[in-house]
C-alpha cells in the first residue's frame, strides 16, 4: 500500500537556537497505526506540529498523498484531512465542553445563527460512538486533566480526519479508558484511516501499534514492524540502557501512621458529594497507592489535602498535628510537597523561567534568600536549579529558559524536581510521571522509592494502574467519592482484581 | 556581527522604529505644511534648541517615569489597574493641601508632604486591590472610574479650601518654601525631583527582581493559580502591588508641585497617568526600560508643544504623528522574522561545527 504521508529531511529550529529535528524523513504508510518513541526531548511534538501546521520548518518536504504540499497553518491541514491531539492540550478554557467540540464545524441556522440543538445533538451522538463519557455544558476549565484530555480526543475523532495525529493522548487515562480508545482507533483503522501515536507507554505502542518509529536528540534512529521487537527492546532503543519494570512495593521499614485522613465529605457547588466519608492513613516509609478511574474524586482529594480546597467536613493530621484549613503555604511548612496533576494550569508559570519556577515554595527561606529574606539569592538559586537540571535531566540550554520552551516531559520533570527536593516528610503525587519517557520514569520512580525508604509518607494518584501497582506499598480504590476496596498485602493484585472495584460493580466492606 | 544584531535586537529593533517613524512623520508635515522644514526642526530638533526647552524635556519625563513606574508594578501582577493618572492628582492635591496647612523645617516637610501625597496615591490603589482581591471585581473598572472620583474630590478641596484667591485665577496657595524641591540647573525647571525619579526606577527595578516580595508579584502575574499552588498569599500580592502603584503616582505628582510651580494649578488633569501606561507598555514593565521610553515620550511631547506653537500644523496633527511612532515602536512582531532568520543560521552553523555531517 501507498504512503499517506512522507516527510524529507525536515529540519526545525527555534527561535532560540535549539535544532528540534535534524533532517528528519519517515514514511507513514496509509491505512496503519504507526507509534513515534523517543525519549523526552526527541522532537516528536516538534515534528507533528510541523504536520499540522502548527511550525514551519527550515529545510525539508512534505508529500501528503503523494504530492508535495506546502502547509501553512492548521486550517490547511484539517483541510487536507489531519486531525490532531495535542500533548499540551489545546480547549478554549471559558467556552463548555459542547462548543470546543464543534469549534470550526459549527452547525448553522440561516447560515448565520449557531443551532444549539443541533450541537448537542451531534456532540452526544459522538460521545456515543467513540465510548467517551464527557459532561457537555460544562466549562473546560472546571474539568479535571483527565476530563479535559476525553474531550479533546473526541474533539479529533469528531472531525473524520484522514490522518489522525495523537500526541501522548493516553498520558492521564485509566486503562479502562484506553481500552476504549483503542477499541475506537483500531475501528477508525478498519475504515481505511491512518493514525499516528506518540506514547511513553510501550506496552500500548505493543498493543496498538503497525509500524514504531524511534526518534532521538531530533534524528530518526530506526522504523520497525512492531511484531518484530517486544518492548524492553524497543526501551532500550529508546535510551541505550535496559530499563527495570519490575515492582518495588516492598517497603523496608514501615513506621507509624504519618498523614491521617478522618472523615473527609466534601460537597460540590452542584451540591453533589464529591467525596463521602473518605478515611486513611499512610504511614512513615510506606506509599500508599490510589486505583480508580480518573474523574471519582481523586482531583478534589488532592486539592483538599494540599489546601487548594476546602473539605465541607473531615479532618487531616501530619502525625498529631491536625492540619485541617491550613492554608497551601502552611501545609508546605509541615513539609508537604505536592505534584500536581494538570502540570500547565498550576504546576508551573510557563513564561516565567526555570529557576523561578523551582522556587516558587522556598523562595524566602534561608539560603534562597537573606537579610531576614527579604533579598533573593540568584547565585545560590542558580546552582541549586543547575543541581537539579543535571540529576533529573532535564533537556534545556539554561536554567534561565522560559518552560515554554521545554518539551512536555522535560516540563513534568521540572515540576518534579522542585517537589522531590523540598524536604519532605510527606509527598502527595498525582500522575508523577505523566509524560515522562521511560528511562527518566525508572530514575522518578527509584527517588519516591528511596524517599519512601527513608521514612516518608506518599500518596499516590495515577491513572496509570501499572504505575501504582509498582510502587504502592498499599492500595485503595475509590470509586463515586467512595473508598470501595483496601488491599494491604498487594502482593497478588493485579489489574485485573482491581478492575471491578474501580468501575463500582463490586465493593469490600471494611 | 550576526551576534551583535542578536544581543542588540530590541533597540535595534526601536531606532528602526523611530526612523520609520521620522520619514512618516515627514512625509505627513510636506503635505500640509507651508514651511515643512521648520515645521520638521521645530517637531524633531525642538526640545534641543534651547536650554530651557531641554529643561523642559527633562522636567516632563520625570513625572511620566513615576507614572511608568507605577503602572508597571500591577501589571507585573497581573493587575490592569490603570488609576495612576487619580491616584496622582488627589495624591497632589492632598499634600499641597497638607503643606501650605503646616510650617516647619525643610527637612521635615519635604519628607513629610510627599509621604502624605504618597500616602493619599496607595490609599487610592488599596481600593481597586482591595475590592479585587475580596470580591473578585474588576480592577480595571474600578481603577477608571476613580480617576474621575479622585478628580473632582481635588478639585474640589483645591477650590474650596485651599484657593488662593489672591492669585486671580484658580490655583491653591503657594507652598512654603520650605516644601520646595530646589531647582538646581540655572535657566531651566529642572527639579530634585527629577532625581528622585531616577532613583525610584532603579530602586524598584532591584525591588521587582531581587526581592522575595517582588518575586511573589510577578509570579502572581504569570500565573495566579502557580501562586497560590505554590503557598503564595496572591490576596495579599493583589493588593499590595497596586498599593505601591499608587504610592509611586502620587508622589510623581507632588513632586511635580513641589519642584515646578510650588503650588496645585491643574485644573484639567494632567495626562501623565495615561502617558504612564503608553511607557510601561514600551518598556515591557522594566523600570529600566521604563527611564528609556519615557524620555522618549517627554521628547516626543515637548516637541510636539513646540510645533504647536511655532507652527501652522493643527494640534490633532501632532497628536496623529506622536500615535504612529508610538504604534511602530509598540509592535511586538516588528522584525521579529529577521531576527529568527539570524538565530537559524547561528543554530545551522553551530550543529554543522560540533557535529559533521550526519
Ligand atoms: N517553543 C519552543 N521554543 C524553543 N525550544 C523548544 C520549543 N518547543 C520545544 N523546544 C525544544 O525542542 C526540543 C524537542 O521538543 P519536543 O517538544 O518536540 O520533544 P518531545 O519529543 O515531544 O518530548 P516529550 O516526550 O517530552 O513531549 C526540546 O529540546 C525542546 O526544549
Ligand atoms: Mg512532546
Amino acid at each position: 500500500m501507498g504512503n499517506i504521508l512522507s516527510l524529507k529531511n525536515i529540519v526545525k529550529i527555534y527561535p532560540n537556537g535549539v535544532m528540534a529535528n535534524k533532517e528528519v524523513s519517515i514514511d507513514i504508510e496509509e491505512n496503519t497505526i504507526h507509534a513515534i518513541v523517543g525519549e523526552n526531548g526527541a522532537g516528536k511534538t516538534t515534528l507533528m506540529k510541523i504536520i499540522f501546521g502548527e511550525e514551519a520548518p527550515q529545510k525539508g518536504e512534505i508529500y501528503y498523498k503523494g504530492k508535495k504540499v506546502n502547509i501553512k497553518n492548521s486550517l490547511d491541514a484539517i483541510k487536507m484531512g489531519i486531525g490532531m491531539v495535542h500533548q499540551n492540550l489545546m480547549l478554549a478554557p471559558d467556552l463548555t465542553v459542547a462548543e470546543n467540540l464543534i469549534l470550526g464545524i459549527e452547525p448553522l441556522r440561516y447560515g448565520v445563527f449557531l443551532d444549539l440543538k443541533k450541537i448537542i445533538e451531534l456532540t452526544e451522538e459522538a460521545s456515543k460512538k467513540f465510548g467517551f463519557k464527557v459532561s457537555l455544558n460544562k466549562k473546560i476549565s472546571d474539568l479535571s486533566i483527565g476530563k479535559k484530555q476525553r474531550v479533546e480526543i473526541l474533539k479529533a475523532l469528531m472531525r473524520d480526519a484522514e490522518l489522525i495525529i495523537l500526541d501522548e493522548p493516553t498520558s492521564v487515562l485509566t486503562p479502562q479508558e484506553t481500552e476504549v480508545l483503542f477499541k475506537s482507533l483500531k475501528d477508525l483503522k478498519n475504515h481505511g484511516k491512518t493514525i499516528i501515536f506518540i506514547s511513553h507507554k510501550l506496552k500500548e505502542v505493543k498493543l496498538i501499534a503497525d509500524k514504531v518509529t524511534v526518534m532521538r536528540d531530533g534524528k530518526v534512529i530506526s522504523t520497525n514492524d512492531v511484531n518484530q521487537l517486544d518492548e524492553h527492546m524497543i526501551a532500550h532503543m529508546m535510551v541505550g540502557r535496559k530499563i527495570n519494570f519490575k515492582r518495588i512495593h516492598k517497603a523496608k521499614k514501615v513506621g507509624d501512621p504519618l498523614f491521617i485522613v478522618k472523615n473527609l465529605s466534601y460537597l460540590s457547588e452542584e451540591n453533589i458529594f464529591v467525596l463521602k466519608n473518605i478515611n486513611f492513613e499512610v504511614r512513615a516509609g510506606e506509599i500508599l497507592g490510589v486505583a480508580g478511574v480518573e474523574g471519582n474524586g481523586q482531583t478534589e482529594l488532592v486539592e483538599i489535602l494540599t489546601g487548594l480546597r476546602e473539605a465541607t467536613s473531615g479532618q487531616i493530621f501530619i502525625g498529631k498535628e491536625n492540619i485541617s484549613g491550613f492554608s497551601p503555604r502552611k501545609i508546605r511548612e509541615e513539609m508537604v510537597a505536592h505534584i500536581p496533576e494538570d502540570r500547565m494550569k498550576n504546576g508551573v508559570a510557563e513564561h516565567a523561567t526555570i529557576e523561578e519556577n523551582i522556587i516558587v515554595d522556598r523562595y524566602y527561606q534561608d539560603y534562597f534568600s537573606n537579610n531576614k529574606n527579604l533579598f533573593l539569592d540568584w547565585k545560590y538559586i542558580s546552582k541549586f536549579s543547575n543541581d537539579l537540571i543535571e540529576k533529573f535531566k532535564i533537556l534545556t540550554p539554561s536554567s534561565k529558559a522560559v518552560i515554554l520552551s521545554l518539551s512536555g516531559g522535560n516540563i513534568q520533570k521540572v515540576v518534579v524536581a522542585r517537589e522531590l527536593s523540598s524536604n519532605p516528610q510527606v509527598i502527595i503525587a498525582a500522575q508523577p510521571t505523566r509524560g515522562i519517557d521511560v528511562g527518566s520514569e525508572e530514575l522518578i520512580h527509584n527517588l519516591l522509592k528511596d524517599a519512601r525508604d527513608n521514612g516518608i509518607a506518599t500518596f499516590l494518584v495515577s491513572a496509570d494502574l501499572d504505575e501504582v501497582l509498582k510502587l504502592s506499598t498499599r492500595i485503595i480504590v475509590i470509586y463515586d467519592g467512595e473508598i470501595v476496596a483496601r488491599f494491604d498485602d498487594i502482593k497478588d493484585i493485579t489489574s485485573k482484581v482491581l478492575g471491578p472495584y474501580m468501575l463500582g460493580v463490586k465493593k469490600k466492606g471494611d | 556581527m550576526e551576534k551583535f544584531l542578536l544581543k542588540y535586537f530590541n533597540l535595534i529593533r526601536a531606532v528602526i522604529a523611530i526612523l520609520i517613524g521620522i520619514i512618516i512623520s515627514v512625509c505627513i508635515v510636506y503635505i500640509i505644511s507651508k514651511e515643512p522644514g521648520f515645521s520638521l526642526k521645530s517637531l524633531f530638533l525642538g526640545p534641543l534648541l534651547s536650554k530651557s526647552r531641554f529643561g523642559n524635556f527633562i522636567e516632563t519625563a520625570s513625572p511620566i517615569i513615576f507614572c511608568g513606574l507605577a503602572i508597571a508594578i500591577p501589571f507585573q501582577a497581573g493587575q490592569f489597574n490603570i488609576g495612576a493618572e487619580g491616584a496622582l492628582f488627589i495624591g497632589a492635591a492632598v499634600g499641597t493641601a497638607f503643606g501650605v496647612s503646616t510650617n516647619m523645617p525643610a527637612f521635615l516637610h519635604i519628607p513629610l508632604v510627599l509621604l502624605v501625597a504618597g500616602l493619599t496615591g496607595a490609599f487610592w490603589g488599596f481600593i481597586p486591590g482591595f475590592l479585587k482581591a475580596k470580591w473578585n471585581t474588576s480592577e480595571l473598572v474600578v481603577s477608571l472610574m476613580l480617576n474621575y472620583v479622585a478628580y473632582f474630590i481635588g478639585l474640589y478641596l483645591i477650590n474650596f479650601h485651599f484657593r488662593d484667591k489672591a492669585a486671580g485665577w484658580l490655583v491653591s496657595y503657594k507652598l512654603p518654601e520650605t516644601a520646595w524641591l530646589i531647582q538646581f540647573v540655572s535657566g531651566t525647571r529642572i527639579h530634585i525631583g527629577v532625581i528622585i525619579s531616577l532613583g525610584f526606577a532603579v530602586l524598584v527595578y532591584y525591588f521587582l527582581y531581587h526581592t522575595t516580595l517582588g518575586y511573589e508579584i510577578r509570579t502572581s502575574g504569570f500565573n495566579i493559580d502557580f501562586a497560590r499552588f505554590g503557598g503564595i498569599n496572591v490576596f495579599k500580592v493583589i493588593i499590595i502591588a497596586q498599593v505601591i502603584g499608587g504610592f509611586i503616582a502620587a508622589i510623581g505628582g507632588m513632586t511635580e508641585v513641589m519642584g515646578i510651580h510650588r503650588r496645585f494649578n491643574w485644573q484639567i488633569s494632567p495626562g501623565y497617568g495615561w502617558d504612564g501606561v503608553v511607557v510601561a507598555i514600551i518598556g515591557r514593565n522594566n523600570p529600566l526600560l521604563i527611564i528609556l521610553s519615557s524620555l522618549f515620550l517627554a521628547y516626543l511631547r515637548v516637541g510636539g508643544r513646540i510645533l504647536n506653537l511655532l507652527s501652522d500644523i493643527p494640534a490633532e496633527m501632532i497628536t496623529i504623528i506622536q500615535s504612529i511612532i508610538i504604534l511602530l515602536i509598540t509592535a511586538e512582531a516588528f522584525l521579529a522574522g529577521w531576527k529568527y532568520r539570524i538565530t537559524v543560521r547561528e543554530a545551522k552553523a553551530k550543529e554543522v561545527g560540533h557535529e559533521p555531517s550526519t
